[in-house]
């Protein structure tokens, strides 16, 4: 049979060829000019497994763990890859709804742009990190991160310790080669921030290959890539977690602050700033709620007054006065001012306490009684001695002093932030006062009034000043780091160096005594820390904010001196009456490692004492109130709901936990709803 | 009698042999990949049995004694009972709607026991073959005349429709490759051409929109009307011709389309064509998938997993591949069904371009080699069989390298003496060697 068609032969080879060619075409696009495949194989079979080293964990002085790690699961997600998932499956997984999922993608882009890893849920449940590691391989984008997370065993030091938080673009920005990523978690305030680098330790990395199932399959390319985390150093503070505690609970519904510095090293033994809240508060789930209520509170739980408070130290300045003219010579200490009740040599009255005859006869007599006029005479006499000639050379002296007690000097504590509070300059005085300074246009500085400020801090200081009889270490927290290097030694340096204010120790002794008799029979007679003699000086400072403020700083015991306490109570008046207790307590907790039963109730009745202003108080009561107001129901409602809301606010003062404030506030509004619902009943 | 005496090796076309083993060869060490785990012997279980590459070697055993049989029968044999096959091929098929198992959503298997079962559709392919090439062969039969053209196509549509009765889109599919030796036996270019228009309208009616393409189509009418008005002047008919041309077209785009990926198409299919040209196919507008909806469980969304996970293992590969068992994607069997119709990927991985491109110029110069052979032929019969073969391979591989790479939709095709499947694996073989013994018998006058 004759051939036909044999050219089409060759067309079918043409046609074989060029479906080859188109497949060809089609490789070279896929593995020779398409690299983002070879990313999308790695993405989907290397899981590239951060090891988050386990950050330096903070001990108190007996080597009990302020806070520790416990390990807890973020899911984090990069939101580019996220698209066009099964968004209500995954929501399902994670028990939200759509809109929250929405919500939180556009906080995430907004926050950390599209392309990089944020943190979409963080510390999931066992339960929910189960479900979600089954189904992770449909949702592209979501990853599974293993952190370490803080937990607080003693629930105590918050604003001292800090929290630690994601890290944002800015941070990154500032911090860029330092090894920080996306999704870190970075020291946010409080020792955290200050210890950052020595807590951090390195991350590691370990790729590990899997399978579709996302089970690891093994590492991969025998860990070439993998590198290992090296965990965080421990730091070794000076703080005694008992004492701190103590403190705390002492200062319960109060604003105010105690500091505790152990004077022959300059150890803080205990910080507190109250209002305060439990550190757990910001590790958990519920983190960013909880943030966003401490952020609110008008009373600044997260503001640790003790030191950014610029309190005007009151009657507590006085120690200082007389070591200054005690060392000026201006006087002796058997100088003798006849007080009588008030101060009037500056042609204004002055008020004094104290009426009686020869209370302030000697400089010992004086501060135990706590006399103005005498140390309102110091001052005018430093002002005007005539070594310096002129009222401003003796105050440029005097504020010279006054630095050197590390007043209106910024603290080299190791926590950020800490406020240097205020000693007036000469210029801006003069400034002020549209004339030069004399003695008597700024004579309240002498009783710690006018514009002097300063922080519990700084007060504590001053007191560890003079029970060291003139020198001090810079007040500090962290005694020693974990396998320290030579840079920690620098780093650590400047709180081992001794620093001598005065070289007097007579004029130190002289006060001292005058500090001890106000234990005994002057001002602070009613507070005796069992078993010791103890140096104090009560303040009683008025303020522009309300009552006065209740200040006591004290140092024990006297020889040898082991602790030196600051106490502020904000508008407690007296600061015998509540600032001294509390300090007397902490003190005696410190030094005699307990405190007897029998004196236990009278710790328990401060720590019950309310002592919150009024206008915080009803800040509290409104923000307690039910948010719908059932302004449509009977007329009565309204007066029975504050009556309620009264109620149950005191109930939950009676809460021990009452530094939770935010905590306490979602019981009183069920009870109100349950009430209301029940006269709707009715 | 003196060829019976012959060597059987005579006159058989070894190169082919040895494309056809290196091939079988090729496929058993990617299912190696696929199926390779770290911690097992790997020797063992070559020859455990177990494993489906142990499997597929034993297959392989099956399909050399096939082979040696089929090169020891006589070649008139394949003439002589080509037709009586074909219909016991199509008895079978039919048999299945009675007999068939439900394997993977087709029913399309008949079950012969000991765990095996059979595919008579791929076994038509080998039938249709031999059908076709009798067809052709016979003395009276005149190519160029319509009559003859519709019995061949008749031939191999049947198979084909029953194919896709039993849900085996991927295996009616196969049945077009024969239009290429049909081509070559004279079928006119002008219904090659005319199928290729209708697939680019098809193309055009899934990427654009209807409005635009509807006004594309008419603007296209009007510039050939423009073009040709002189001859439409003198010749109305043309015009009548060109506006029904428009007409049909926008009539296919319109609603034919539509009806077949709505109506005939199941849900699934439709949207892995839709996802080719990178389109979402809404399911709710399908019936069937809303018939199936009312009844069983609702549909699954499916959506290109495969496609994707499939590229990226090939694209992963780069140029020189990630190695022997390297293979992140492999190993981790983010491909789904990677020994079976995905095989290619587990190549592409491990080899890159450069072994891609040397294994598919493997299959070329097979192809290449299998038309030459068909070109030397002296009978019509063994030529239309010898290119029936180049036809079927060429469409399977085509296709289904096409699909791991994104170019095709998803159809379960096998890649031909790579992938698992004793059923594939066989039909191959036979295919070849029948080829092969006829080839052999070249000299011999075959009607």
């Amino acid at each position: 049979m004759p051939v036909f068609h044999q050219n089409r032969s060759s067309i079918v080879r043409i046609i074989f060829a060029c479906i080859f060619l188109a497949i060809t075409g089609q490789l070279v696009h896929l593995q020779l000019l398409s690299p983002g495949y070879k990313a999308a194989a790695d993405n989907n079979a290397v899981l590239r497994k951060v090891i988050y080293p386990d950050r330096g964990i903070i001990f108190d002085r007996n080597r009990k763990s302020l806070l520790e790690n416990r390990l807890s699961n973020d899911l984090t997600v990069i939101p580019a890859e996220a698209r066009g998932i099964d968004t209500i499956a995954f929501c399902a997984l994670l028990n939200i709804d759509t809109a929250e999922y929405k919500k939180r993608m556009r906080d995430l882009i907004a926050r950390n742009t599209s392309v990089k890893p944020g943190v979409f849920e963080a510390l999931l449940s066992p339960a929910v990190y189960a479900r979600l590691n089954e189904n992770l391989y449909r949702f592209p984008g979501f990853s599974l991160v293993e952190r370490s997370v803080r937990s607080y065993p003693y629930h105590t030091a918050a604003q001292v310790l800090g929290y630690i938080g994601e890290v944002d673009t800015a941070f990154l920005r500032r911090h860029a080669g330092e090894g920080y990523e996306q999704g870190d978690y970075t020291g946010m305030n409080g020792l955290e921030r200050s210890y950052e680098k020595i807590l951090m330790g390195q991350r590691g990395v370990v790729c590990y290959t899997r399978d579709n199932k996302n089970r690891i399959q093994g590492s991969y390319e025998n860990g070439l890539y993998d590198t290992a985390a090296v965990a965080g150093r421990n730091l070794y503070t000076s703080i005694d977690v008992e004492v701190q505690q103590l403190a705390e609970k002492l200062l319960r519904n109060k604003i105010g602050s105690a500091v505790a510095i152990d004077p022959q090293t300059g150890g803080i033994i205990a910080m507190v700033s109250s209002p305060g809240y439990d550190p757990e508060m910001l590790t958990g789930k519920e983190r960013r709620k909880h943030f966003a209520e401490l952020l609110l509170d008008t009373a600044k739980p997260m503001y640790n007054r003790a030191i950014k408070g610029q309190y005007p130290p009151g009657s507590t300045f006085k120690p200082i006065m007389g070591l200054m003219a005690l060392e000026q010579g201006l006087i002796t200490p058997a100088y003798g001012y006849p007080c009588n009740g008030a101060y009037y040599n500056c042609g204004f009255r002055v008020r004094c306490e104290h009426a009686e005859a020869g209370h302030a006869a000697t400089l010992q007599k004086a501060l135990a009684k706590s006399c103005n006029s005498y140390f309102l005479q110091l001052y005018r006499m430093t002002l005007d001695n005539p070594v310096y000639g002129g009222a401003e050379n003796g105050y440029k002296k005097w504020e010279e002093y006054v630095h050197a007690f590390g007043l209106g000097v910024k603290p080299g504590v190791d926590l950020p932030g800490a406020d240097m509070a205020n000693v007036p300059t000469l210029a801006k005085y003069n400034a002020a006062l549209r004339g030069p300074v004399t003695g008597c246009n700024t004579l309240t500085l002498a009783i710690g009034q006018d514009r002097l400020t300063a922080s519990p801090l700084q007060m504590a200081n001053t007191m560890c000043i003079i029970a060291n009889r003139g020198f001090y270490y810079e007040p500090h927290f962290v005694d020693s780091i974990e396998n320290e290097t030579a840079e920690d030694k620098g780093l650590l340096g400047q709180y081992r160096q001794l620093k001598q204010v005065t070289a007097n120790r007579a004029a130190c002794e002289s006060v001292i005594e005058g500090m001890y008799d106000a234990t005994q029979y002057g001002t602070a007679a009613a507070i005796k820390i069992p078993g010791t003699d103890y140096c104090a000086k009560t303040g009683t400072a008025q303020n522009p904010h309300g009552d006065n403020h209740s200040w006591f700083v004290c140092f024990a015991p006297r020889e040898n001196p082991k602790i030196a306490i600051a106490v502020i109570v904000e508008n407690a008046g007296f600061g015998s009456r509540w600032a001294g207790p509390i300090a007397g307590f902490m003190a005696e907790k410190y030094l005699n490692d307990s405190i007897p039963a029998s004196r236990m109730a009278e710790v328990e009745r401060i720590a019950s004492a309310d002592l919150i202003p009024a206008a915080l108080r009803n800040w509290y009561r409104n923000r307690e109130k039910p948010a719908a107001e059932p302004g449509t129901i009977f007329t009565g409602a309204n007066t029975l709901v504050t009556g309620i809301t009264a109620s149950t606010f005191t109930a939950a003062e009676d809460q021990p936990q009452r530094t939770n404030l935010a905590l306490s506030n979602e019981q009183p509004v069920l009870v109100n709803n349950s009430k209301k619902k029940k006269e709707r009943s009715r | 009698m003196s060829r019976n005496e012959r060597n059987i090796s005579s006159g058989v076309d070894f190169t082919i042999i040895w494309l056809y083993a290196i091939l079988v060869s090729v496929g058993i060490l990617c299912i190696f990949m696929v199926e390779y785990r770290a911690d097992t012997n790997w020797l063992q279980s070559f020859l455990g049995g177990k494993t489906n590459y142990s499997k597929q070697l034993i297959f392989a055993g099956v399909c050399a004694v096939v082979a040696t049989f089929i090169l020891l029968t006589d070649s008139k044999l394949f003439t002589a009972f080509a037709n009586l096959m074909y219909a016991f091929g199509i008895l079978l098929m039919l048999a299945t709607f009675v007999l068939g198992k439900n394997i993977n959503g087709s029913k399309s298997w008949i079950p012969l026991g000991g765990g095996f079962n059979l595919q008579p559709a791929e076994l038509c392919k080998i039938f249709t073959a031999l059908a076709l090439a009798k067809f052709l062969s016979r003395q009276e039969v005149d190519f160029s005349r319509l009559r003859s053209q519709l019995i061949a196509g008749a031939i191999t549509m049947a198979p084909a429709v029953l194919s896709i009765l039993q849900h085996e889109l991927g295996l009616a599919l196969v049945y077009s490759s024969f239009l290429i030796a049909m081509y070559r036996e004279g079928l006119p270019a002008q219904i090659l051409i005319i199928g290729s228009s209708f697939a680019i309208l098809v193309v055009a009616t899934l990427i654009l929109e209807p409005n635009i393409l509807a006004v594309i189509l008419t603007v296209i009418a009007a510039v050939i009307i423009f073009l040709l008005r002189r001859q439409v002047k003198r010749n109305k008919g043309l015009l009548t011709l060109i506006i029904g041309i428009w007409l049909l077209c926008v009539g296919v785009q319109r609603f034919v389309v539509p009806y077949i990926f709505n109506n005939v198409l199941e849900c699934y299919q439709s949207t892995r064509i839709y996802s080719m040209v990178g389109k979402e196919y809404d399911c709710s507008e399908n019936v069937k998938a809303r018939k199936k909806s009312a009844s069983e469980k609702p549909v699954r969304k499916p959506d290109d997993y495969n496609v994707r996970q499939s590229k990226i293992a090939i694209g992963s590969g780069g140029l020189l591949g990630r190695g022997f068992l390297k293979g992140t994607q492999t190993r981790g069997k983010y491909v789904p069904e990677q020994h079976t119709d995905f095989i290619f990927t587990s190549l592409g991985e491990a080899f890159g371009f450069t072994g891609c491109v040397i294994f598919l110029l493997i299959y070329l110069f097979l192809l290449y080699r299998i038309v030459k052979i068909a070109e030397r032929q002296r009978s019509v019969f063994s030529r239309v069989y010898a290119y029936s073969v180049a036809s079927i391979l060429f469409f399977h591989i085509a296709v289904n390298v096409s699909m791991t790479i994104g170019l095709f939709p998803i159809v379960g095709i096998p890649l031909p003496l790579i992938s698992y499947g004793g059923s594939s694996l066989l039909t191959f073989t036979v295919l070849i060697f029948i080829m092969l013994k006829l080839d052999s018998d070249r000299q011999m006058v075959l009607r």
